[in-house]
């Protein structure tokens, strides 16, 4: 199994879309929930898996294009397929992923093995009927949107009037129509005319889930820009400005680092934003600009490392976060592979981890703790003892149910709330 | 790291290190980092930014956050070493900062160049590589987007014209194309043959290296390629 890069349920939930390192997309389904089993509650199987990203070779700069999917976005589902939308560095493709439980029997021309008749020993004719098979399902690829970037694409965005979706790379943001593959309009553009005065590149980007006419952008220096594509064709102005002032107290040379936002996600509601940062995720108010309403520590522990976090480039790590259903909860990953989730209303925090040992089926997961300083209680883990190469980066919650998703490297956690 | 024999102790007995190196990372203005000498401790640090700066440059396509935040750092960390260094070049310097002025003067002309080449050549490539341009209705007009479109026309009149203007003009053809764009350093020279046809006029220029016999084997490994990708079809 290849390393985990997205992890994304589907609008109802019923669906949940991984991608990996290796180009490869696995969509698992939800099982109906059988009146016999009432305790068990519907589990996830494998549902399709294809390969959606080849390598490609760049002839012109002589560069390899990775395969690896950096992203997957559901579309909501209008008929009886699943559409969904996988990106590379470099290139968006829209799926099909359809079902196919019947076929046709009966030809005139053709016998059972589909080898030609010969018409001479026709004598009669009959009408081909729809018979039941074993349930078959495909994927297609159904558009191919390429050429558009010549920098790396960090994020797509499926926009609310379901027709067209944005993507986003280093320095630009594209606006796509989902039927037209052979342009796109430029939204954002944020290229100096002189590259050498580059400071700021995007890192990530999403439509609001209301109102067709806006999206944010995140930065590497920790703003965000919200803006309206009525104002103008090319939205290089934002109508909008998100930026905490710097703490004067935790300046350091990393300050700047750590500042760079790896995430950015609407609330369900439309009313908030929220963002990660290397150490903290924060709740923004859209009509308050100047600071956020919440901000949670994720690992503070790892303020005073961050000169070896420097050093061997996990500070650079790039951490998702996500909202629960009623956007009443929020959830990012960390190290040693934990995962934390904040109650907004309680404020109440917990710290858990996936792993194999700690996570029998069934199994209630425990609490974890990290100690930082003096004398560490039996359960807990001292912070030179976490491993920075088990990092949760990529996690997903059910819109609906208490049902989230966990990525962790190679393998995928799927926890539930506890059944009674 | 433990030498052998010794004994490891019980994490729980274990007293934690006061964790006072880390403190020499932070802006020497700080007031907790008054004791450390600011241009030692920041040394190092500027060490590591400009070995992961070459690191990140000698990739073939860099990774531009990565590359970008580095580079800020790397400023940053400049910065605080020479504040001295805003200062017209007076003679006397003292002696802790001439040692920070010598690594500014020599590390910031490479570091300044080999970021500006870099950068430069990416905006090279960039014009190059879209094809598709995008469409920008009423972007405001001089943008980089639409630069790269009048040189790539031309050349592609090159092609096909070439036959019906042999008589006059040929050298003419040359004389307006902006060749800019190909007199770029990355274009190894093993890549040049990978090249289609249309940039043979003014490529050849730059490749002086590519001689008879090397074009004649690219034309059979290109012809044979095409008779591979024609197979006869049944029934043909």
């Amino acid at each position: 199994a290849d390393i985990i890069s997205t992890v994304e349920f589907n609008h109802t939930g019923e669906l949940l879309a991984t991608g990996d390192k290796g180009g490869r997309v696995v969509i698992f389904q939800r099982e109906q929930e059988s009146k016999n089993q009432v305790h068990r509650r519907g589990e996830y199987n494998v549902y399709s898996t294809f390969q959606s990203h080849e390598p490609e070779f760049d002839y012109l700069k002589s560069l390899e294009i990775e395969e690896k999917i950096n992203k997957i976005r559901w579309l909501p589902q209008q008929n009886a397929a699943y559409f969904l939308l996988s990106t590379n560095d470099k290139t968006v493709k829209l799926w099909k992923v359809s079902e196919r439980d019947k076929r046709p029997e009966g030809y005139n021309l053709k016998d059972e093995e589909g080898r030609l008749r010969d018409p001479a020993t026709i004598t009669t004719l009959r009408v081909p009927v729809l018979r039941p098979m074993d349930l078959m399902v495909e994927a297609t690829p159904r558009r191919v949107f390429a050429n558009a970037h010549t920098y790396h694409i960090n994020s797509i965005s499926v926009n609310s009037d379901y027709e067209t979706y944005m993507s986003a790379d280093d320095l630009r943001i594209n606006l796509w129509n989902f039927e037209i593959t052979n342009q796109s309009f430029n939204i954002v553009d944020i290229k100096p005319a002189n590259m050498e005065e580059l400071t700021e590149v995007i890192t990530a980007a999403e439509f609001h889930p209301h109102h067709c006419n806006t999206f944010v952008y995140s930065s590497s220096k920790g703003t965000i820009r919200l803006c309206d594509m009525r104002a103008s064709a090319l939205c290089d102005r934002h109508t909008k400005f998100f930026e905490e002032p710097e703490d004067p107290s935790n300046r350091s040379f990393f300050s700047e680092i750590i500042s760079s936002i790896s995430d950015v996600k609407f609330s369900h509601s439309g009313r908030y934003i929220m963002t990660r940062d290397y150490l903290t995720v924060k709740v923004w108010d859209l009509n308050m600009e100047n600071r956020p309403i919440e901000t949670y520590q994720v690992h503070d522990y790892l303020r005073s490392k961050l000169c070896s976090l420097y050093e061997n480039d996990c500070i650079f790590d790039k951490f998702e976060c996500v909202w629960n259903g009623s956007d009443s909860v929020i959830m990012t990953g960390s190290y040693n592979n934990f995962f934390r989730m904040f109650d907004r209303n309680t404020k109440r925090d917990v710290t858990l981890e996936a792993s194999r040992e700690n996570s029998k089926p069934r199994a209630i997961l425990k609490p974890r703790k990290v100690c930082v300083g003096g004398k560490r209680r039996k359960d807990e883990i001292s912070v030179d003892s976490l491993d920075f190469s088990k990092k949760i980066l990529h996690t997903a919650w059910h819109p609906s149910e208490n049902i989230i998703a966990v990525a962790a490297t190679n393998n995928l956690y799927i926890f539930q709330d506890k059944v009674n | 790291m433990l030498s052998k024999g010794l004994k490891r102790k019980r994490e729980e007995e274990e007293e934690k290190e006061p964790l006072a190196v880390d403190a020499w990372w932070l802006d020497p203005g700080h007031a907790s980092v008054a004791q450390a000498p600011p241009a030692v401790a920041s040394s190092s640090l500027f060490d590591l930014s400009v070995l992961k700066l070459h690191h990140s440059l000698q990739q073939s396509e860099p990774n531009l956050r990565h590359l970008v935040l580095v580079v800020n750092t790397l400023r940053r960390i400049q910065a605080s070493m020479a504040p001295a260094a805003a200062l017209p070049p007076v003679p006397s310097p003292p002696a802790a900062p001439s040692v920070a002025d010598n690594l500014l003067a020599s590390s910031d002309a490479a570091l300044s160049a080999s970021m500006a080449s870099l950068l430069e050549d990416l905006s090279h490539i960039e014009g190059l590589s879209q094809a598709p341009q995008p469409l920008a209705d009423e972007g405001p007009p001089g943008r980089s987007i639409g630069g790269a479109a009048p040189s790539l026309g031309a050349l592609d009149l090159l092609g096909p014209a070439t036959g019906c203007l042999l008589d006059d003009g040929l050298e003419g053809l040359f004389e307006d194309i902006d060749t800019s764009m190909y007199d770029n350093e990355l274009w190894a020279p093993a890549s040049e043959g990978l090249k289609p046809g249309p940039e043979d006029g003014p490529g050849k220029e730059e490749a002086p290296e590519l001689d008879e016999a090397e074009l004649d084997y690219l034309m059979d490994v290109l012809v044979g390629t095409q008779a591979l990708e024609r197979p006869p079809g049944p029934g043909r």
